[in-house]
């Protein structure tokens, strides 16, 4: 089966790149693995899934690129090419000459609805190109105008086109401070709207990326390209062929609806956020050995924190004994409505991922055991010999997305900037039902 | 990628245009070294095939440069800056038919300028400037560039202004309006300059005030590090504000330093538009980021460095400092302090080799020390441009959209107030058809109000806000 990606905007766009450079890496480096049944299964089967050769045998990703204005396009397109191993479809961009502006309102009121059919053919020709189509992953910023305004104009298109499709839209939230002002507004009315039409959304934040990039890569001087590589790894994790509970021989052939199926059981909770062990520079790999006790232990105790990173967690939290209510919830403990981790590297039959299955990390109201899912792969990834990714949908989101709504709620309390919006279509109305729609997710995580 | 039309409008305004068309050449061939005519050049350049013989030469697209055209247009009321420009070496940037030109000058009366010169030349200048964007595929901004105190900037440079609102409502005006100083020899410049605000602050998306004594004092401060010649504050010839070297005007005119400062203003605020970077900065950006109340639109602008010190290994201290001193009462384009003010928001510009991390390390490390409007905290706009200006391998321009412009707006008022009390001057003015009384008023109550606006947003400074109550949800 496989996906197709639509990369919205600078941030998309570039994320877009490294995720793709992680996987062919990734599938060039598994041709090699011994035994090599198992190294062609995985490399067949992640190729089908994010690339598609051409008559003449090159590799093209299944992708399409879409920015407003030319110049990240064009700079995307050439490192990929520069990359010898894979490249992006010659027609499959979309670029304008003026970009949205950092404006939610000109990128979803005027450039969305302008190009949605020349969009929509391009993602319609890539679609074609799959003998099975598992799900459409799109990549966007909240905080710019392109990627959050166009990005959610165009997933409510896609959301039309193909009804029965999977939909996950992955996307990366601002720094805090210091990138785009507005950032609030639009990162508010971005969520909003997609809440109604994606399945799933899963969130990377810039800040808790930045500091994986200082603290666990020992990164001096971090680029944007440095983040992105982080992104990347974390995706590339998740989206890799794996074993699941249903396939045990064979790889996962519909990774997308399983992904949906184990993590977004209710319509109301549908914000998955992600992390990593180990990571590290690459030049340490060599030197490091991993158990995965060693790996899952932390994992696990970063999931019941809401910690990102495998260092500063606090060991002191500890899971409440089932059967006492929210109230009594010890501050600080993270509750999850689903869990999936994703273990890929040697032995990893031997790993035993049952402290995820305690039913006192998750919501009282589900049923046990349907909380939880893991996937398995036997072999390395991305040059890590044991990784461990968890993909969670938690409480862990609630205070980022309660901080942001919070600030943007401030700044529309003075209507600062509001004119910026109303020129182009969006009224205050509509800020207000954004801001309802949010308060209730927020609210619906808080009652966890 | 898009494209911009310079305006220029009176002797100032055509003055600093010069040094931007040169500046801008420079960094351009600086940049372009294979003599491609590339997208970059495009913004602000067309190229044309001169041979064609239809009087203004028919645009190539891409290939080798053949004879570069500014997408300007040149306005002045009299001939002398305009002559001499076309006689200077940048004759060949400019072509007749981007001109306008008259004999008489407005005497140093905003009226004239307005009024008589802008009923007069009003078809004119509008087939001027359709003619100029005809010749852009996709036209973003148009950048007017005027004096505030003489009669033809401020007077024909605001009509301007209001024509592009009419002609152009959707492409972006941003105006480097030149504020007199206290101590300016035009004794009508309070005038000028109170009825052409009422224009900017109505009909402008953006306002980038600049004044006078601001510039004269950087340029002294510049003149004086370079005559200190103390072993080890060598300064690159070439990498100072102020410096023209390496364009193409060879002899230094008495504004030139001065007007170096402005003409690299525009050129930071669009490098990012034109160039690479990790994290591009359009100018539409700009304005979305920056003006959170339609009419608080003017912006208090700081270049730093102001010159790269010729030895060339610059510790990272020298980064840090750069951003340090962007907030400096002593690097602002106008008299004005904004680290005792409000912000209500604030953009950096960065070019050159600079990462993210030092952009985030030094917000982190200034923001205490700046005090910003309760909702707008974390009213930070940044780019990364990675093609640094001449001579540097690094630079900042920070724009700040703050209250310290109130006072040089009061000092405005004030120097108004002093003049219309004993009405002097006043019959110049009502000479002139379609001059009332009620103009004046009518700029001084807008003008007020301004300042009031600026006013009340001053007052919320070091109150405790309480955050917004939120909705509540029933659960």
């Amino acid at each position: 089966m496989s996906i197709v990606t639509v990369q919205l905007g600078q941030c998309g766009n570039q994320v877009g790149q490294e995720l793709f450079d992680v996987i062919s890496n990734d599938t060039h480096d598994a041709q090699r693995y011994k035994p090599s049944a198992l190294g062609k299964a995985y490399h067949v089967c992640s190729q089908e899934r994010f690339l598609h050769e051409s008559i003449t045998g090159e590799l093209s990703a299944r992708a399409v690129l879409i920015d407003m204005e030319p110049k990240v396009i064009t700079q995307t397109m050439a490192t990929a090419a520069k990359s010898g191993r894979w490249k992006y479809g010659d027609q499959s961009f979309f670029c304008q000459k003026q970009g949205s502006g950092n404006n939610w309102a000109n990128g979803f009121c005027v450039h969305g609805p302008r190009h949605e059919e020349a969009v929509g053919e391009l993602v319609r020709r890539e679609v074609e190109r799959c003998d099975r189509l598992a799900g459409i992953l799109t990549l966007m910023s909240v905080a710019g105008g392109t990627g959050s305004g166009v990005g959610t104009y165009i997933t409510q298109c896609l959301r039309d086109a193909y009804p029965h499709s999977f939909l996950l839209n992955q996307l990366t939230w601002p720094y805090g401070t210091g990138e785009v002002i507005v950032q609030n507004y639009n990162s508010v009315l971005t969520l909003s709207h997609l809440y109604q039409c994606s399945d799933a959304i899963l969130v990377h934040e810039n800040d808790t990326v930045h500091r994986i990039c200082a603290q666990l890569m020992n990164i001096k001087h971090i680029s944007f390209s440095d983040v992105n590589k982080v992104i990347a790894h974390q995706l590339g994790s998740v989206l890799q062929p794996a074993h699941t509970a249903h396939t045990h021989s064979q790889y996962s052939r519909n990774p997308m609806g399983e992904l949906m199926a184990g993590l977004v059981c209710h319509p109301e909770y549908r914000l998955l956020s992600v992390c990593s062990v180990p990571q590290m520079p690459s030049s340490s790999l060599a030197y490091s050995t991993f158990t995965w006790p060693g790996l899952l232990k932390p994992l696990r105790q970063m999931l019941i924190t809401s910690t990102k990173m495998e260092e500063g967690i606090d060991w002191q939290v500890r899971a409440p004994p089932v059967g006492q209510g929210a109230a009594q919830k010890l501050s600080g403990f993270n509750t999850s409505l689903a869990n999936l981790l994703i273990l890929r590297g040697k032995d990893v039959s031997s790993a035993n991922a049952c402290g995820f299955l305690d039913p006192a990390l998750y919501c009282p109201w589900l049923p046990a055991g349907g909380a939880f899912s893991t996937w398995r792969s036997q072999l390395p990834f991305n040059r890590y010999e044991k990784s461990a990714t968890l993909v969670s949908n938690s409480q862990s989101l609630l205070r980022p997305l309660d901080h942001m709504v919070g600030k943007a709620w401030n700044m529309f309390a003075s209507r600062a900037y509001v004119h910026q919006y109303t020129k182009f279509g969006i009224t205050e109305e509509d800020f207000l039902d954004s801001f309802t729609c949010l308060e209730q997710v927020i609210s619906s995580y808080k009652h966890l | 990628m898009t494209q911009s039309i310079v305006v220029q409008v009176g002797q100032c305004g055509n003055q600093v245009g010069c040094r931007f068309w040169d500046l801008a050449l420079r960094e351009h061939a600086h940049v372009n070294k294979k003599g491609i005519y590339d997208e970059a050049l495009s913004s602000f350049f067309r190229n044309v095939d001169t041979r064609r013989n239809d009087g203004e030469g028919s645009d190539i697209a891409g290939g080798k440069i053949r004879c570069l055209k500014a997408r300007a247009v040149l306005i002045d009321m009299e001939e002398g800056v305009v002559n001499e420009i076309l006689q200077g070496p940048l004759r060949d940037v400019f072509d007749s038919t981007q001109l306008i030109t008259d004999v008489s000058g407005s005497g140093n009366n905003w009226a004239v300028g307005h009024k008589m010169y802008g009923s007069a030349y009003r078809e004119q200048i509008v087939e001027r400037l359709r003619k100029a964007a005809e010749h852009c595929d996709c036209l973003q901004c148009f950048f007017l560039i005027h004096s505030m105190g003489g009669g033809t900037g401020s007077g024909l440079g605001s009509c301007v202004l209001n024509l592009l609102e009419e002609e152009f409502p959707d492409v972006c005006r941003f105006v480097t309006a030149v504020y007199p100083s206290a101590e300016d020899d035009v004794i009508t410049s309070p005038y000028n300059s109170v009825l052409a605000m009422q224009e900017l602050t109505e009909h402008a998306d953006c306002v980038l005030p600049v004044e006078n004594q601001s510039l004269v004092d950087i340029v002294n401060k510049i003149k004086h590090m370079a005559h200190t010649g103390k072993p080890g504050s060598v300064i690159k010839k070439d990498s100072t504000v102020i410096s023209g070297q390496g364009g193409v005007s060879k002899s230094e005119k008495p504004f030139d330093a001065m007007n170096n400062i402005v003409a690299n203003l525009l050129l930071n605020l669009t490098s990012s538009a034109r160039f690479e970077g990790s994290l591009n900065m359009d100018l539409n950006e700009i304005t979305m980021n920056l003006v959170p109340f339609p009419r608080l639109h003017y912006l208090v602008s700081s270049l730093t460095p102001l010159y790269t010190l010729a030895d060339v290994s610059i510790p990272t201290r020298r980064l840090d400092q750069m951003f340090t001193d962007a907030f400096s009462k002593d690097h602002q384009l106008i008299r004005a302090d904004p680290k005792n003010s409000l912000y209500l928001a604030c953009a950096l510009m960065v070019r050159g080799n600079v990462q993210v991390s030092d952009l985030r390390r030094n917000i982190e490390r200034l923001k205490p020390s700046l005090p910003f409007i309760s909702w707008n905290q974390e009213g930070w706009k940044t780019g990364l441009c990675s093609v640094p200006p001449v001579g540097h391998s690094h630079s900042l321009l920070a724009l700040a959209n703050n209250t310290c412009v109130k006072p040089t707006f009061i000092d405005l008022k004030d120097r108004f107030m002093r003049l219309y009390k004993k009405k002097a001057h006043l019959h110049h003015y009502l000479h002139v058809e379609g001059m009332e009384q009620g103009c004046f008023t009518e700029a001084l109550s807008s003008l007020s109000s301004l300042i009031e606006e600026y006013s009340q947003l001053d007052a919320t400074k070091n109150l405790l806000v309480p955050d917004a109550p939120r909705m509540n949800i029933a659960t």
